[in-house]
C-alpha cells in the first residue's frame, strides 16, 4: 500500500446525505472477479444526468469528495471503494460515516476523514462558488485546507499511522502467529467446525420452471 | 466485573489486546462465503502464497447470482457464471467446503449456517455481507466484513477489530395480532435513524423479544445493519437451543451438555451498563411500511405519505423529496391507496420457513389481485423442500405466486429477477434503495403479512384490511383456510 502523507486535488462537492454502497456502485457491477477496472460503476445511476457533479468539467479530476452525512452505509462491498479509488479519489469527506465502509476504506489507503458538518458546508460553499479549487488533505497534521479556510478532520490514531507507514494488515496481524496458535489450542470442543462435513440427506432439487406468460 | 453480552462475547475471542489505540486481535470462528465478496480474497492469497488458515472454520455457498428458475440449466448471465466458477474453483484450490446451486444445502448464506447448525451462542460469525448481523439472533457476535477483511480472515482466522460500543434495545409487552418481528425492527430503524446505529452492537431484549421464534429473532437482527449498527445480537435461551438441537453440527452427548453450560451465562449482567438504551412498547407497534429510499423512512401503514413542506430538519426534507420524486409518491395520500406490481417475498430477511407459513395460511383459498406479479423465493433448497413436504408450494400456486429456487433474487437483483424501472414492490427484504431491485425499481418494505395482505388486494394492505382474525397462529400451517374469507372486499 502506497503511503499517503499529504494530498491536494480538486474538491468535489456531493450535496446528499445517506449516499449508500448501491449509489456509489450499483450491484451489476460486482460480478466481475477483478481488483481493479471499476471506475467507469463510480455513481453510475447518476453519471448518466448531465447535472451531476462529475459530469461538470471543473469537478472532472476530482480526488477529494466532500459527501454529506452518513456515507457509504448499506451493503459490505469492499467495491464501493475500489471503484472511488479506480476513479482517482484519495480522500473522502463527511460528518459521519457507516463504519463498515470507513473499516474498508482505511484498508485500501483511502483516507475517510470525519469533518464536522458545518464546516463540509464551508468547503461545499468554496467549491461551488469556485469550481476547480484543490483541497488539501494533511493527514499527519488531520487538517483539510480549501480557498481560505483550514478545518480539522478526525481519524483514528491507528488507522492513520497505517496509512502514514502504508502497512498491510495482514502482514501485521501473521507477526501474531504465536498468539494465534495458542489460542487455537484453548477452544471448547463443542465449537462447530464445518469439516468433516455434516448435513441432512442430499435429496434431489426440483428447478423451477418459468410460468407461461 | 458487570458486562454485556457484546463484552463477554468479545473477551471470550481475544488473541491479542491492544494497547495505545491499537485494534484488539479477535479470533474467528465461523467464515462464511459467497460469490460476490470472495473472488479478489482468493486472487490476494494466490498473489501472496498464502493458504486457508482453517478451511474448517470456513463455508462457502452460491446465493447473491444464482437464478431461481430453471437452475439445472447453464447460467445466462455470462458474469454471473464467471463468478460463479470462480468461487467454485477457490473452494476446490484451497480446501473449502462449498454448497453450490443445485445441492439440496445451497441457499441464502444466513439461512444456511443456522439451518446446518453452525450459527451458535457465543460464537464470532463473519462474512463478507452486511446481513451477517442475522447469526447475532443466537447470541453471538455476528457483523459483515469488507474483501481485504475476507482476505484477512482467510489468511490469518483473526480480524484487527477497536471495541464496538454498545445499545441496549428493549421491547416490552406483546405484539399485536397482525404484526410481526419485521414491524419490529421497521419502527426501530424508523426511531433511531439510519445512522443511529452506527459503531455500536445493538442487543434486542424485553418481554417481546423473548416471545419470538428464532426465525422472528433472525429477522431483527438481520436489520441491525439498516441502522447502521456493526451487529445485533440477541441472548440464548430455551428457544435458541430448543432450535439448534440435533441440527448436524449442533455439538452432541458431553459437548452439547458444556456448550449449553457456558451458553446460559451469555447474557448482559443486571447491572451491566450500555452506552445507549432505546425502549419500544410493543403494544402501541402497528404493520409497518416504508415509503422512501431507505429503510428509516417507515410509517405505520395506517399512516400517509408524509408532505416534505412539514419536515422541520432542512436535510431530511430534501431527501423525503428526492425520496418522494424517486418512489412516484404524492405527499399526503394514505398509504394503503399506494398500487403495487410485484409482491416479493424471500431474502434473509423473511425467506425462512416460518415466513413462509404465515404467507400460505393468509394466501390459502385466494387468488391473487389479477394485476400483481408475486414471487416466494424461499431462502434456501431446504426451506423450500420443508415447504413442498407441508404442502405450501401448492397454496402459492393455486394462489397465483411464482414459487421459485433458493437464493437472494429480488432482494437485490444481482439474478434476472429485477423490477422493470417504474415499478412498483412490496417487498419482505432489508433495503428500499434506489435501484436495490432494479434500475428505477420502486421498492416498499413490508413484513411478510403485510405481502401476503398486498398480494390479495393489489394495495399495501395488512390482515385487518382482509377481515382476519389477526391473532390466530401464523407459524404453523395446518392446512386450513383462514376464515372468514371475506370476499367482498377482495373487489
Amino acid at each position: 500500500m502506497e503511503k499517503f502523507t499529504v494530498h491536494t486535488g480538486v474538491g468535489v462537492p456531493l450535496r446528499r446525505s445517506n449516499v449508500d454502497t448501491d449509489q456509489i456502485i450499483p450491484a451489476v457491477y460486482l460480478k466481475r472477479i477483478t481488483r481493479t477496472g471499476f471506475e467507469d460503476a463510480l455513481f453510475a445511476a447518476w453519471r448518466g444526468d448531465a447535472s451531476f457533479v462529475l459530469n461538470q468539467d471543473a469537478y472532472k479530476t476530482g480526488s477529494v469528495l466532500v459527501a454529506g452525512p452518513d456515507f457509504g452505509t448499506g451493503s459490505s462491498r469492499e467495491h464501493a471503494v475500489w471503484a472511488l479509488k479506480d476513479y482517482g479519489f484519495k480522500v473522502v469527506l463527511a460528518s459521519r460515516f457507516a463504519d463498515i465502509f470507513r473499516g474498508n476504506s482505511g484498508k485500501q489507503g483511502l483516507v475517510a476523514g470525519v469533518v464536522a458538518q458545518e464546516d463540509i458546508e464551508l468547503l461545499w460553499k468554496i467549491l461551488e462558488t469556485k469550481p476547480g479549487t484543490e483541497v488539501t488533505v494533511d493527514l499527519e497534521n488531520r487538517t483539510v485546507h480549501a480557498d481560505d479556510i483550514t478545518v480539522p478532520f478526525q481519524i483514528d490514531d491507528y488507522t492513520r499511522w497505517r496509512l502514514m507507514e502504508g502497512l498491510d494488515d495482514i502482514g501485521l496481524t501473521l507477526q501474531n502467529e504465536g498468539a494465534i496458535t495458542e489460542f487455537e489450542a484453548k477452544r471448547e470442543a463443542w465449537r462447530p467446525k464445518t469439516l468433516p462435513a455434516k448435513h441432512l440427506p442430499t435429496v434431489p432439487i426440483e428447478p423451477a420452471r418459468p410460468v407461461d406468460a | 466485573m458487570a458486562g454485556t453480552l457484546a463484552e463477554k462475547v468479545w473477551d471470550a475471542h481475544l488473541v491479542r489486546h491492544g494497547s495505545n489505540g491499537e485494534p484488539d486481535l479477535l479470533y474467528i470462528d465461523l467464515h462464511l462465503l459467497h460469490e460476490v465478496t470472495s473472488p479478489q480474497a482468493f486472487e490476494g492469497l494466490r498473489l501472496a502464497g498464502r493458504p486457508v488458515r482453517r478451511p474448517d472454520l470456513t463455508i462457502a455457498t452460491e446465493d447473491h447470482n444464482t437464478p431461481t428458475l430453471d437452475i439445472d440449466l447453464p447460467i445466462a448471465d455470462l458474469t454471473s457464471r464467471t463468478q460463479i466458477d470462480q468461487l467454485r474453483k477457490n473452494a476446490k484450490e484451497f480446501g473449502v467446503r462449498i454448497h453450490s446451486l443445485g445441492d439440496s444445502d445451497q441457499g441464502i448464506v444466513h439461512q444456511v449456517g443456522p439451518q446446518l447448525g453452525l450459527t451458535m451462542p457465543g460464537l464470532t460469525v463473519v462474512c463478507g455481507d452486511s446481513h451477517t448481523s442475522t447469526h447475532g439472533a443466537f447470541g453471538g457476535l455476528a457483523f459483515g466484513i469488507g474483501t481485504s477483511e475476507v482476505e484477512h480472515v482467510l489468511a490469518t482466522q483473526t480480524l484487527p477489530l477497536q471495541p464496538f460500543k454498545t445499545m441496549a434495545i428493549t421491547v416490552d409487552g406483546d405484539l399485536p395480532p397482525g404484526t410481526t418481528s419485521k414491524d419490529i425492527i421497521l419502527a426501530i430503524i424508523a426511531k433511531i435513524g439510519t445512522g443511529g446505529g452506527q459503531g455500536y452492537v445493538l442487543e434486542y431484549r424485553g418481554e417481546a423479544i423473548r416471545k419470538l421464534s428464532m426465525e422472528a429473532r433472525m429477522t431483527i437482527c438481520n436489520m441491525s445493519i439498516e441502522a447502521g449498527a456493526r451487529a445485533g445480537m440477541i441472548a440464548p435461551d430455551e428457544t435458541t437451543f430448543e432450535y439448534l438441537k440435533g441440527r448436524p453440527h449442533a455439538p452432541e452427548g458431553a459437548d452439547w451438555d458444556a456448550a449449553v453450560e457456558y451458553w446460559s451465562t451469555l447474557k448482559s449482567d443486571d447491572d451491566a451498563t450500555f452506552d445507549a438504551e432505546v425502549v419500544l412498547h410493543a403494544a402501541d407497534l402497528e404493520p409497518f411500511v416504508t415509503w422512501g429510499t431507505n429503510p428509516g423512512q417507515g410509517l405505520p401503514l395506517s399512516a400517509n405519505v408524509p408532505v416534505p413542506s412539514e419536515i422541520a430538519d432542512a436535510n431530511e426534507r430534501v431527501a423525503a423529496e428526492r425520496a418522494l420524486e424517486y418512489m412516484g409518491l404524492e405527499p399526503g395520500v394514505p398509504l394503503r391507496d399506494v398500487k403495487v406490481d410485484t409482491v416479493f417475498i424471500g431474502s434473509c430477511t423473511n425467506g425462512r420457513i416460518e415466513d413462509l407459513r404465515s404467507v400460505a395460511k393468509v394466501l390459502n383459498g385466494r387468488k391473487k389481485a389479477e394485476s400483481v406479479r408475486v414471487l416466494v423465493v424461499p431462502a434456501s433448497a431446504r426451506v423450500r423442500l420443508q415447504a413442498e413436504a407441508e404442502g405450501l408450494d401448492k397454496i402459492f400456486l393455486d394462489f397465483g405466486a411464482e414459487w421459485r429456487n433458493a437464493g437472494c433474487s429480488m432482494c437485490l437483483g444481482m439474478n434476472p429477477d429485477q423490477l422493470a424501472p417504474g415499478e412498483r414492490s412490496a417487498s419482505t427484504s432489508n433495503r428500499n434503495f434506489e435501484g436495490r431491485q432494479g434500475k428505477g425499481g420502486r421498492t416498499h418494505l413490508v413484513s411478510p403479512l403485510v405481502a401476503a395482505a398486498t398480494a390479495v388486494r393489489g394495495t399495501l394492505s395488512s390482515l385487518s384490511d382482509l377481515d382476519l382474525p389477526g391473532d390466530v397462529d401464523l407459524t404453523t400451517f395446518d392446512g386450513t383456510p383462514l376464515a372468514p374469507l371475506a370476499a367482498p372486499s377482495l373487489v
